[in-house]
């Protein structure tokens, strides 16, 4: 789950790291009120969406008028933003974060996130802050720095010391040393304690008076850790998601919309994903990720026959179970009695192997259902893109 | 001669009261498995279709030998649960249990580090041994005795080769799903040397999927050690970047661990990489000369 940069900096000053004096806004008149109280000589009011690239699309304004605040809070309030995360459709923009400037001296790159390979906490900096690390990386992959933190004891002070050095702080600002190593165990701290999946501060400044701050922030958080976390829960916004896969996380449905035309359903997240590969090699594209998990009941199918025709996009369902645990004649009536709820408007194929594959197949078969059984994956894919016709 | 798990390993289930722990135990005990105990802290002197349930592991271990663990614990429990097993002299522990934190995990990992005892999972649907030990959640009818050793990141996935391997006549040795989550006990480069050492199995299944970088660390290895021919598919080469694709390890971030990349580095290792999961069976008949 992601959260805004507002929410974000909230858990930073939380946990001890610098942040500077802010606060959401959500209409023109909070903007004056608040720029009153923050009596300061920039203001800086950025668009609040779950995507980068905000300034460049022109979602982030500074001024050292206090007058010029209220509109730029009207300007961007209900606009929609089109950066290089959000897609052509880009985001609307519901609320703002509005803060003090600061005086940058030098922009920094920081974050902390599990490294696969090794399975510890792995701090990630950089000197090119305010780039995209992933370019970085890259380009210049002597530029990147990664100090791992062994989760047996957690964060250390050599352990601060050794990204610090390796940056240089020394010779860039070494006022700065203490307060970053410092920092960097706040910040493990945040990440231990939260249940984070990536802390990111790009770009962490020097500042003029030798100070740090966070001027952005980044936090996302594990899916599986959400549970221990009531605080991190209310921080989740609806807007930034899709309504369908919304609709999808209350039916315990795994769900991610995709832009091609065939919907399928599937049991088990690599059958679901391999299907997909299968429609696309077959000629066509898929229109979702939809795994109805290893206990798919009636209801389940009934749920995601919904969601799966709610997309326009949708010309053709593709239904693949592999039974297993869940037996295939318990799906095919599931089907039948989705099919008999929810009108399926396009061409449907389903495809049934595994446990009781055999009873499932007859069963659609005699249902007087308007759809194709078949019982090899190939076979199927190649059925449902010749009903719906290959992609454009 | 198998890998991991066979007719000999005695297993405890953790998590033996709850419904899928009952459930599950039951079926691996009907395929032969030796289920000697269970474990529901508080319901010692229970049994569940015979066997007899303990309170902690120590105590099962104590009482009926078990060396092998297999648990149904809720996510919230789980991490301990793994822990305690490790810590009762459990040698081997297959971890079913879906959505533990990631953090639980580092910690975990890093407490088994450097001791003897081997996690499988967790999310994974676990290890079968054809006709000797079903030891997980895998329908046991649809495995065939037979020569290709099985390891997978993902279970329906895995049955669906499993399916054409034993259709085709191949069938298999032992199937490791080793699960799809991001930190987790046991890699392809820990399966793949077990599988390339043991007589019985003449070929390997590699089946990986987006995410991560352990399909080209087994590509590296196979490389280098591996003879036995080795067939894989990577499932998610139509996968968006940034999105989790309901695996909490499936996901393609920074541009990395996409499903064409780690094709390509395990076919430059020598690996048969295909691009139809409907025809990792025949790839298999031909790589094997039948």
């Amino acid at each position: 789950m992601n959260v805004h940069e507002f929410q974000a900096k909230s858990l930073f000053a939380q946990f001890g790291v610098p942040v500077p004096r802010g606060k959401e806004i959500t209409s023109p008149e909070d903007a004056t009120a608040w720029a009153n109280e923050l009596n300061t000589p920039v203001f800086v009011v950025k668009a609040q969406i779950h995507a980068g690239g905000r300034g460049k699309a022109g979602g982030v304004k500074i001024t050292k008028d206090k007058g010029a605040v209220a509109g730029f809070a009207k300007e961007l309030i209900g606009k929609t933003l089109v950066t290089h995360q959000t897609g052509p459709k880009g985001r609307q923009v519901h609320r703002l974060l509005m803060e003090e400037g600061a005086n940058i001296a030098k922009e920094l790159y920081l974050s902390i996130l599990v490294d696969r390979d090794t399975g510890w906490p792995t701090f990630i900096a950089s000197t090119e802050g305010g780039m995209e690390i992933e370019e970085v990386a890259a380009h210049t992959p002597e530029k990147i720095i990664k100090e791992a933190i062994d989760p047996a004891v957690g964060f250390q002070g050599h352990n601060g010391r050794n990204v610090a050095f390796a940056l240089g702080l020394q010779n860039i600002e070494p006022a700065a040393i203490n307060p970053f190593v410092k920092m960097l165990g706040n910040l493990y701290r945040l990440f231990m304690e939260k249940d984070a999946a990536l802390v990111e501060i790009n770009p962490l400044i020097i500042t003029k008076e030798k100070g740090l701050i966070a001027l952005d922030g980044k936090v996302s958080f594990d899916d599986n850790g959400l549970f221990k976390h009531e605080d991190v829960q209310k921080m989740r916004d609806l807007n930034e998601e899709d309504p369908l896969e919304i609709e999808a996380t209350a039916n315990n449905l795994n769900y991610v919309k995709l832009d091609g035309n065939i919907g399928c359903m599937v049991n088990g997240a690599g059958l679901a994903m391999a299907t997909m590969d299968v429609i696309k090699l077959a000629g066509s594209e898929p229109a979702n990720f939809l795994d109805v998990g290893g206990g798919a009941t009636k209801e389940t199918v009934a749920a995601g026959f919904r969601i799966l025709l709610k997309d326009p996009n949708v010309k053709g369902i593709f239904i693949n179970i592999f039974g297993g645990i869940v037996r295939c004649e318990r799906i095919a009536h599931g089907v039948i009695e989705a099919a008999k709820e929810v009108k399926i408007t396009v061409p449907l194929v389903v495809r049934l192997q595994g446990t009781n594959a055999e009873e499932g197949r007859k069963l659609l078969a005699e249902s007087g259902l308007k759809l194709d059984v078949a019982d090899d994956l190939w076979e199927a894919a190649q059925k449902i893109v010749k009903l719906t016709g290959k992609a454009a | 001669m198998s890998i991991l798990v066979n007719k000999n390993t005695r297993v405890v289930v953790q998590g033996i009261t709850g419904k899928e722990g009952s459930f599950h135990a039951t079926q691996c005990k009907a395929y032969g498995t030796k289920v000697v105990a269970g474990v529901t802290p508080g319901k010692a002197g229970q049994e569940v279709e015979g066997i007899p349930v303990f309170n902690t592991v120590a105590d099962a271990v104590k009482k009926t030998e078990c060396d092998t663990s297999l648990i149904f614990v809720p996510p919230p429990f789980c991490a301990d649960a793994i822990l305690e097993a490790a810590d009762a002299g459990v040698k081997l522990i297959i971890c079913i249990t879906e959505g533990i934190p990631v953090n639980d995990m580092v910690k975990v990992k890093r407490a088994l580090r450097g001791r003897d005892v081997r996690l499988v999972g967790p999310n994974c649907p676990g290890v079968i041994t054809v006709d000797e030990a079903k030891i997980g959640i895998m329908p046991g009818f649809i495995h065939k005795k037979g020569v290709v050793g099985v390891v997978s990141r993902s279970g329906t996935l895995t049955y669906e080769a499993v399916h054409q391997l034993s259709t085709l006549g191949l069938g298999e040795t032992t199937c490791v799903g080793i699960g799809g989550d991001p930190v987790n006990g046991t890699g392809f480069v820990d399966v793949l040397p077990l599988f390339e050492k043991d007589p019985e199995t003449q070929a390997i299944v590699m089946i990986g999927e987006i995410g991560g970088d352990a399909e080209e660390k087994a590509a590296e290895f196979i490389k280098k050690n591996v003879k036995k021919p080795v067939i894989s598919f990577i499932a998610g080469i139509t996968a968006p970047p940034g999105r989790r694709m309901g695996h909490a390890g499936a996901i393609i971030s920074g541009g990395k661990g996409t499903a064409a990349e780690k094709m390509k580095t395990l076919e430059a290792a020598g690996v048969k990489v295909v691009k139809n999961p409907a025809e990792i069976g025949a790839a298999v008949k031909q790589a094997l000369g039948r």
